[in-house]
């Protein structure tokens, strides 16, 4: 098993100045800040990317006015919330258009995504070979084939692979289920 | 929708982990660099202050007079320095 640290972990060396913590915490949170602009708002590209680059800019500002590390990704979550309901109010005020926010949706989709994010982790946690594989198959969207000859394993047994990876990631998040339960 | 931890099977798993590709290369290595901004953002406020012409340059093109002084006009610096002339 790969030796992740947890969110904390990793806010505690970002606020001391790390700058390789910083590249991980960008990295580790890329995705579902993406996410939350594209699936969960719906802005376009390049919307999405002023809003993503904001996020991370007052993350790094502000991360000291954290007052859990450990609540780091709701944080994050209501931060790019915020940041991308005003981006969609700028672009109503400029293109005025019918359709209003669905918050009751929108609530659907955050929690959706965090549970996404459960999942990854426990994916992190696994680590290379299954992290590689189900990241290209489920995320990146390749083919055996390109898996297969991406990393050099034969093409058919990546779906074998695939099915043994989702076994080691379910045993993980049902280990983690059993350990947060109250004895 | 949220899903109980202890009920994930493998069609839910590969279902969830489709919802996050990565994001653009470029997006991720913007925000990486936001240490480096910063410190760059310093030193330019730092001039501003000292340098009257400077930051007669900056309120008059701010992007070139960043350009000028060496730096990159990234949305990070040209936001925040423009916020700060605002409120001089």
């Amino acid at each position: 098993m790969a030796v992740e640290q947890t969110d904390a972990q990793l806010v505690s060396r970002c606020r001391a100045g790390e700058t390789e913590a910083w590249n991980e915490f960008v990295e580790r949170f890329s995705r579902y800040v993406h996410a939350i602009c594209g699936r969960g708002f719906r802005l376009p590209q390049q919307d999405a990317e002023d809003v993503f680059q904001e996020v991370f800019a007052r993350a790094y500002e502000r991360l000291g006015e954290l007052r859990s590390d450990d609540a780091v990704r709701p944080w994050l979550a209501q931060l790019t919330r915020r940041l991308c309901i005003d981006r969609l109010r700028l672009i109503a005020r400029d293109a005025p258009s019918d359709t209003d926010l669905d918050e009751r949706e929108i609530d659907d989709v955050l929690s959706t995504l965090d549970d996404a994010m459960t999942v990854r982790a426990a994916l992190d946690k696994v680590g290379d070979p299954c992290r590689e594989i189900l990241d290209r198959f489920f995320c990146r969207d390749e083919s055996y084939h390109t898996i297969g000859d991406t990393l050099d394993i034969p093409a058919g047994t990546i779906a074998s692979r695939i099915s043994r990876c989702l076994e080691k990631v379910r045993s993980e998040l049902d280990g983690r289920s059993r350990g947060s339960r109250p004895s | 929708m949220s899903i109980e931890m202890n009920g994930f099977d493998e069609e839910t798993i590969g279902r969830l982990l489709r919802l996050l590709p990565p994001a653009p290369d470029g997006w991720v290595r913007a925000a990486q660099e936001l240490p480096a901004a910063r410190a760059a953002l310093d030193e330019l406020v730092a001039r501003a202050e000292r340098d009257a012409a400077f930051r007669q340059q900056l309120q008059a093109d701010l992007e070139r007079a960043v350009a000028a002084a060496g730096f990159e006009p990234s949305p990070f610096i040209v936001s925040r320095l423009r916020r700060l002339l605002e409120a001089v």
